[in-house]
Order: structure tokens, then C-alpha cells, then sequence
């Protein structure tokens, strides 16, 4: 019997971070529903062991049902039967095994049937899920769209649709079409009004939709004819009741089989509006955006989580030369980096959950009531920081997942990349976590602006205030040049740009500065951790290792680079 | 529209998956400090059933009963977290020491306490004694028939049962009537994980003894949530006469035991041709290994 939960001390680590106090006591406000719902806490301890037993049921689900169903579900993969989509037999378990223990729904509200979960403990289910399949956490993560109907639909279609999540409907974000992947504002899916009805009917194709054939659909649509960009897109929801969605075909992808990706006909699909008309893109579309790639953040560091487990396990099974090979400097440094690594990128995942979890629980306080004005302020803070941690967290987390998956298949040797372990499909499923959602490329283009805006030297300031015990002195003195680098090379860049007549010189080198602030970022994270418990010092001396050499690296080469030699990269003059 | 009352009877078994030196005493008895206490695998497996029944017959109420002291409540709770509606512990000191003649009396006498239960539901055996004795005996002690080695109920309306039985030379499915005693196999399906609301609902679930040592304030506790209460049950309160109780009560006694090291033999290697399996086959059935 495992559990993914109770074998991870990091998960109890960061579920009991100091901040968890406002947190919960902003999501439960006064614990009202203590009195109403059988199940509700009465307080801020008993929330917190409320998180920790479910937790301890998930962890139970993914060691014992979900990861030993990933690999048929690998082999499986759902099948298209009369236009519908059929899961893989280990999928339909893993949805009945979720759904009966009541895990769907987890951050909705009592009075729709959720657990009313914070974001904190509702991520880290989603990173459990996805240690144990990657593909799966998708289909289970697109719960993330009862969020989106709760936060933006009427109290009609809420009341319509919201209950159904706990009692296992599925879901789907149906965005991208043939033509508009990476630039939405190009969709063309129709919407018509019907006025006799009151209804909106939906015609048209999605393409590269996770879980296309679920029981509710989000789907992005163009409601004002005429119109070629993103003001004229609403957001609808769809419901597979009405038989009016038929699959075309599933993709035949590289990794993350389980999880069906479909292309799909509306033929006058009726559908309601969701919120305001036009404000489909601009606003809902964003909104879902932003919690699905926090939800990537949680799959890549679950699926790091199980990279790092196969290669430390395999590593201290296999000997080679007359010892095991984790006795090699070569294998235990690659081992012992991963390790820190993981550390790190979780530490973000749950700093951006945090910020997350604070701004969106006092926009539903905002519903009930009016906000004073501190608390509008702290709402503009942490929306602040949520948007500009996402797309960082989104960037290096997916980048991690790749770097320590591709550590451990090297580790595994020949055996690696034969069919016979885990770690030939856990490389596989990482292989998308940098392209959907968003590109890394794009994320970077999100995270810049926490350069440029100063957002992320704002917040490393605040982690400069927290007090440091002697023995550490010299990881902080590290931070603080790496942070005196940065600024110098963010000065730099900013200098030279301004002297072109366009925004390359800066988009060329904006990966480089926003990693140089996710190093340092990571760093303070671990150092603050290593305060509250001595266990992560060694992770941190090792994560601030590579990251000083990464971040010396970077800077030279940005001081190396003169505006003029752009043209060298160029593919057209 | 009531359903069916439905009784499992759960023991709270040391783990002996996991044996280290000290799991015996001297005197034979086991040593249930050194070991951890769980809930006996294959009453995990008859609360499956039971839930499945409730499933199917709306309604239906199942109680977790288990005998025990104490710290035996963890088990009710386990049970509670997975599906179950209320529990009750058998607790008293002149238990102790009972074999399964004193303990299916004692629960017999328990469950005609509780009275019109219409299905009891128990593991074939637990992994501490491996007797498989208490569900048969509590079967006969209530004059109920009853139908072992379950291994799924196929169906079950409010008067009959449809069973398949896992036997040591195949299946047998059979149909009995309510009220009855089924005892599971491990073969069945393992019990459903813990579900999210009920662990919640139920984790402040206690025994009046419980929150006495925690000094808490059980009466306004349970005045305001009922469902809260894990009821105690006595010697007093089943009526029970003490002398079928305890050590008096139990014929069984403990001759001595023995510690028995298996050790394996020499590999042999068998030829991987047709010939070398068929004298492997030949030799296993002269020794009557199989057959």
C-alpha cells in the first residue's frame, strides 16, 4: 500500500507554510458553514487537518489506483466509438475511484456539492495526480472549468451546472481551432442567438481539445458576426446532453496518451452564455488560462517528482563495475541536482499557489461585501504577483519536468529507453508540458513584463526582510549579488534597447533575464524554507550552486552581445 | 421506504504482514503492542459488500460493530470514512481474554441488543487467529442461516440474496434468505478508498470514553451532533452472562507454540524442453505438490 502523499514530507512541509492562516481564514470566512455543512470546519486547525486526511485519500488513490493503471492507459489510449470518445479501462477507473471518494469539485463551494477547498491543498491533489499519470491529471485537472462557471456565470447556469462536478462530470476547454492555436484572437466557431429561444446555437470546428467529448464544455466562439479579433468572442458553455457535438478523431500524440485530444463538429449545438457578451477572450479565456497553467506547474513538478523516484530507485538497484551506480560522482551529482531541483520549482509552485489562493479568495469576499481599502490593496498585490509568478512558474517548472526526466531516462542507461520502465512514458508525458497552455516562448513573453515592471525585484526585496540565522549569511550574501547582477544586466539590455527603433534586442534576451529572476526567486524560496526546517539546507547549498553558474553564464553572455549583431540571427533581412 | 439494517463485524487485528521477533509472548498469546493495529483486511472486504448493498438498496444502513478495547474505535472510524452510518464498540474488561466461542457470544448477544438486523457481514477470517470461526458461530448462536466464502453479492433485494462463493475447487452461487450472516473472502473487491466528506464528517467521531480522556464536553457535543457518538457497549448493557465471557468463557486454550523457520531447499534447474517439464509435472504430482 503507497501513498504519494504520506511518502512526501515536502507536501505537509508547504500545505503548513505561515501564510496558509490568512489563506484559510479568507476562504472560510468566519467558518459559517460549520453550522450548515456536516463536513465543514470550525476552525483554522481543523481546516488544516481536513487538507491533510484528504490529501492522505488522494495519496491513497494515486499509489494504489491511478499510477498502477498508467501504463495500460499508456497502451490503451481512448478510442473514438460512433463519434464519442471511450476512455482506456484504467481511465474510467481512475475517474470512478476519484469521483466516489467525492474529489471532484474539491475547490468549489459546500452549496454546489465542492469541498470548498483553498487553492493550496487543491494543487497539490493535482500535483499527486499527476506523479502517478501525467495524462490523466488532465482530464481530472479540466475541473479547473467549474471554477471559470463559478466565477463567471450567472447564478442560473452555476446552479445548473455546478453540482454535476461532484458527482463526476468532466470537462473541457474547447479554445483552439485549425487556425488559431498560440493566437486565439483568430477564432471563427459561430455563435448565433436565437431570440425566440433565448439560446445560442454553436457551428463550427475545435481542434487539439483535451477531453473533447466531456460532460460540460467551455467553448470559445465568435458571437459578433463581422468582427476579426478578440473583442468579438464570447464564452459558452455546452452541454453533452444535448448530442449535438460529435469527435471527428483523436490525436496520435507522443506522450500523455490517456488523456484524449480531440477535434470536434458542432452542428447547431445549443449553448448558454457565459457572463458577457465579447468579454469571452479579454476576460473569462484569461482567467481560465492563468488556472491552467498553474495546473501545469503542478503536473510538471508531479511529474519531476517521478522522474527523480525512478531514477533514485534505479540507480540503487543497478551495479555496474562491481558497485551501484549510485556510488559514481557522475550519477549521484545528476541525482542530488535533481533533487534540489524538484525542491526548488515546488517551492515556487506553492509561493505562486499562495498568491493565487489570496487574490481570487477576496475577489468571492468582494461578492458578499464591500472590501475596505486595505484589503482592496492586498487584492491588487497578490493579483500582481499571481500574474506575474504564473507565467514564471509555467516556464521553469515545464522546463524542469523535461531537463530531470531527460536526467533520469540518462540514468536508466539502455534500459531507459527500452518499454520496460516507468520512465520511458514519464519522459514522454513530459514532453508537453512545455508547448500547451502556452509555449515557453510565450510564457516569457507574459513573464518580461515581472522584469520590466520590477514586480520580481519588488518581491525578492520582501524576501531580503526575512531574518536569516548566521550559519546561512553567506546563501543570502550569494542572492544579493546574483540580484545586484541581474539589475545590472536588466539596465544593460533596457539601455540598448531603447536605442533600436524595435523591441528585439529585449525579446532576445528575455528569457535570460526572467531565469535570472526565477534563480534567484527559487534561491530566497529555499532559504526561507531552510529557516522554518533545517532539512532543506542541503537542497539549497545545492540549488544555489547551479543557479549562481547559470546566472553568471547568462550575464555574460548578455554582456557579450552587441544590438548590431541581431542581424546575424535573422532569417529575413 | 426503509432498506436493510446491515451489521459488519470488523476486528482491529495486529499486522501481522510484518513479524518481527516480538510478536509472540512467552505464553503463546500475541503481542499486540509490538505489532500495528489495522482494520482486518478481509472485514475490509465485507464492508465493500456491505456498501455495495446500501448502494443497491436504498435506504440501507450499515453499522460497524467491533469488540475490543478502547483504542478498537479507530476501526469504527475507518469504516465511517468509507461509507458506513454509525458504529458500536464492544468494550468492557470481562472480554478480555475471550476465544471465538465467548466472542461470537458476546456479539451474538450484542447484535440481539440491537435487534431486526436484517444482513451480518463479516470477513471470512482475521489475520491474527485465522480461525474463521466467529461470523459461522455468531451465525448459529442467532439461529440465522448463513452463507461463507462470499466472494460478491450478485443481487439483493429486501428479502433475498444472490451470492457467488469462492471454494477451494471453484464457485458456487447460491441464494439465501434475509436475515442472514455472510462472511467475505479476500478474493472479493478490496473496500472503496475513504470518502472526502465522510472522512471529514466523521474524523471528530469518538466513544464517550474517548472524550472523557480528552476532557472534552461530550454532552453538548453530541446534543448538537449526534451522528458524532460512537455508542459503548457493556456486559450490562447486552445482558450477558460473564461466566460464557473472558477466559472462563473460552474453552480454547494454548498448548504451546513453536517457531517454525522455512527454510527453502536447493534450487533445481529443470531443462526447458518439453521433457523436462513433463518429468517436473510427473515428480509435483507424486509428491502431491498439485493435483
Amino acid at each position: 500500500m503507497s501513498n504519494f502523499y504520506s511518502d512526501n514530507k515536502d507536501l505537509n512541509f508547504h500545505l503548513t507554510h505561515p501564510l496558509m492562516k490568512k489563506i484559510v481564514d479568507l476562504k472560510e470566512h468566519n467558518y459559517a458553514d460549520a453550522d450548515q455543512y456536516d463536513y465543514a470546519p470550525k476552525d483554522f486547525e481543523d481546516t488544516l487537518d481536513s487538507y491533510n486526511k484528504v490529501l492522505e485519500i488522494v495519496g491513497d488513490i494515486c499509489g494504489n489506483i491511478i499510477d498502477p493503471n498508467a501504463e495500460s492507459v499508456d497502451q490503451e489510449g481512448p478510442e473514438v466509438i460512433d463519434g464519442h470518445v471511450k476512455y482506456a479501462r484504467g481511465t474510467a477507473e481512475n475517474h470512478e475511484a476519484l469521483t466516489k471518494a467525492g474529489l471532484v469539485g474539491m475547490s468549489l463551494p459546500r452549496k454546489y456539492g465542492g469541498l470548498n477547498f483553498s487553492m493550496v491543498p487543491y494543487v497539490m491533489a493535482a500535483e499527486l495526480v499527476s506523479r502517478a499519470d501525467a495524462g490523466f491529471a488532465n482530464i481530472w485537472g479540466l475541473q479547473d472549468c467549474a471554477e471559470t462557471i463559478h466565477e463567471f456565470a450567472s447564478d442560473e447556469i452555476k446552479d445548473e451546472f455546478l453540482p454535476r462536478f461532484n458527482k463526476g462530470a468532466t470537462a473541457a476547454m474547447d479554445l483552439t481551432e485549425p487556425d488559431a492555436g498560440s493566437d486565439l484572437q483568430a477564432v471563427q466557431l459561430k455563435a448565433t442567438y436565437n431570440e425566440k429561444e433565448d439560446l445560442w446555437y454553436l457551428n463550427g470546428v475545435k481542434r487539439f481539445i483535451t477531453n473533447g467529448d466531456a460532460d460540460v464544455s467551455l467553448v470559445l466562439a465568435r458571437s459578433e458576426s463581422g468582427t476579426v479579433d478578440g473583442r468579438g468572442l464570447s464564452l459558452f458553455v455546452y452541454d453533452k446532453a444535448d448530442n449535438a457535438l460529435s469527435v471527428r478523431r483523436i490525436e496520435n500524440k507522443l506522450g500523455i496518451k490517456g488523456s484524449p485530444t480531440c477535434e470536434l463538429v458542432f452542428t447547431n449545438a445549443p449553448a448558454k452564455l457565459v457572463g458577457n457578451r465579447k468579454m469571452g477572450l479579454i476576460k473569462y479565456v484569461m482567467s481560465l488560462m492563468n488556472g491552467a497553467r498553474l495546473g501545469v506547474g503542478a503536473q510538471s513538478v508531479g511529474i519531476a517528482e517521478a522522474a527523480y523516484r525512478e531514477a533514485v530507485e534505479y540507480a540503487a538497484e543497478r551495479a555496474q563495475f562491481g558497485k551501484t551506480i549510485d556510488r559514481f560522482p557522475a550519477i549521484y551529482e545528476m541525482l542530488t541536482n535533481m533533487d534540489a531541483k524538484v525542491k526548488a520549482v515546488r517551492s515556487l509552485l506553492y509561493e505562486t499557489t499562495r498568491f493565487v489562493d489570496i487574490y481570487k479568495s477576496y475577489g468571492f469576499v468582494s461578492e458578499q461585501r464591500k472590501l475596505d481599502k486595505d484589503e482592496r490593496q492586498e487584492m491588487k498585490h497578490y493579483t500582481k504577483l499571481a500574474d506575474a509568478f504564473t507565467p514564471l512558474l509555467k516556464l521553469i517548472s515545464s522546463e524542469y519536468s523535461n531537463s530531470i526526466a531527460y536526467d533520469s531516462l540518462q540514468i536508466h542507461g539502455g534500459s531507459g529507453f527500452m518499454k520496460d520502465y516507468p520512465i520511458e512514458r514519464i519522459y514522454r508525458d513530459a514532453r508537453i508540458t512545455t508547448i500547451y497552455e502556452g509555449t515557453s516562448q510565450l510564457q516569457v513573453v507574459a513573464a518580461i513584463r515581472g522584469v520590466t515592471t520590477n514586480s520580481f525585484l519588488k518581491q525578492i526585496r520582501e524576501y531580503e526582510k526575512v531574518k536569516i540565522d548566521p550559519e546561512y549569511e553567506f546563501l543570502k550574501r550569494k542572492l544579493a549579488e546574483m540580484t545586484a547582477e541581474y539589475e545590472n544586466c536588466f539596465n544593460i539590455v533596457d539601455e540598448i534597447n531603447d536605442k533600436a527603433d524595435d523591441n528585439d534586442y529585449l525579446d532576445i534576451h528575455a528569457r535570460r533575464l526572467v531565469e535570472m529572476a526565477g534563480n534567484i526567486i527559487m534561491g530566497w524560496l529555499l532559504l526561507i524554507d531552510t529557516m522554518r526546517d533545517k532539512n532543506y539546507a542541503k537542497n539549497t547549498k545545492v540549488f544555489m550552486k547551479m543557479a549562481y553558474a547559470e546566472n553568471a553564464e547568462k550575464s555574460a553572455y548578455i554582456k557579450n552581445f552587441e544590438l548590431d549583431e541581431i542581424g546575424m540571427f535573422k532569417i529575413h533581412a | 421506504m426503509s432498506g436493510l439494517k446491515i451489521i459488519l463485524l470488523a476486528k482491529q487485528v495486529p499486522d501481522t504482514r510484518n513479524v518481527g521477533k516480538d510478536a509472540m509472548k512467552a505464553d503463546g498469546t500475541v503481542n499486540r503492542a509490538a505489532l500495528p493495529a489495522i482494520f482486518n483486511p478481509e472485514d475490509l472486504n465485507a464492508l465493500e459488500q456491505a456498501l455495495r448493498i446500501k448502494d443497491q438498496v436504498p435506504g440501507s444502513t450499515v453499522t460497524v460493530l467491533t469488540m475490543g478495547p478502547g483504542r478498537a474505535a479507530e476501526v469504527i472510524r475507518e469504516g465511517l470514512y468509507r461509507g458506513a452510518d454509525d458504529g458500536i464498540l464492544l468494550t468492557d474488561r470481562a472480554f478480555a481474554g475471550s476465544d471465538t466461542l465467548a466472542t461470537s457470544y458476546a456479539i451474538s448477544k450484542a447484535i440481539e441488543k440491537i435487534g431486526s438486523v436484517d444482513v451480518i457481514i463479516a470477513g471470512r477470517q482475521a489475520i491474527d487467529g485465522d480461525t474463521a470461526q466467529v461470523g459461522p458461530q455468531v451465525a448459529e448462536k442467532l439461529h440465522l442461516p448463513q452463507i461463507t466464502y462470499t466472494e460478491e453479492i450478485l443481487e439483493v433485494t429486501k428479502t433475498k440474496l444472490k451470492i457467488r462463493r469462492r471454494l477451494e475447487r471453484g464457485i458456487e452461487i447460491v441464494e439465501g434468505k434475509i436475515p442472514c450472516v455472510i462472511t467475505v473472502n479476500a478474493s472479493a473487491p478490496e473496500c472503496r478508498p475513504r470518502h472526502a466528506k465522510q472522512t471529514m464528517k466523521f474524523k471528530h467521531a469518538k466513544t464517550i470514553t474517548e472524550l472523557q480522556s480528552a476532557n472534552e464536553d461530550y454532552l453538548t457535543l453530541f446534543e448538537n451532533k449526534p451522528y458524532l457518538k460512537i455508542q459503548e457497549l457493556s456486559v450490562k448493557d447486552v445482558e450477558a452472562d460473564v461466566q460464557w465471557l473472558g477466559l472462563s468463557g473460552s474453552p480454547t486454550k494454548v498448548k504451546s507454540i513453536e517457531n517454525v523457520i522455512l527454510e527453502a531447499k536447493d534450487a533445481r534447474q529443470v531443462e526447458n524442453t518439453n521433457n523436462g517439464i513433463e518429468e517436473m509435472i510427473k515428480e509435483l504430482m507424486e509428491n502431491h505438490t498439485i493435483g
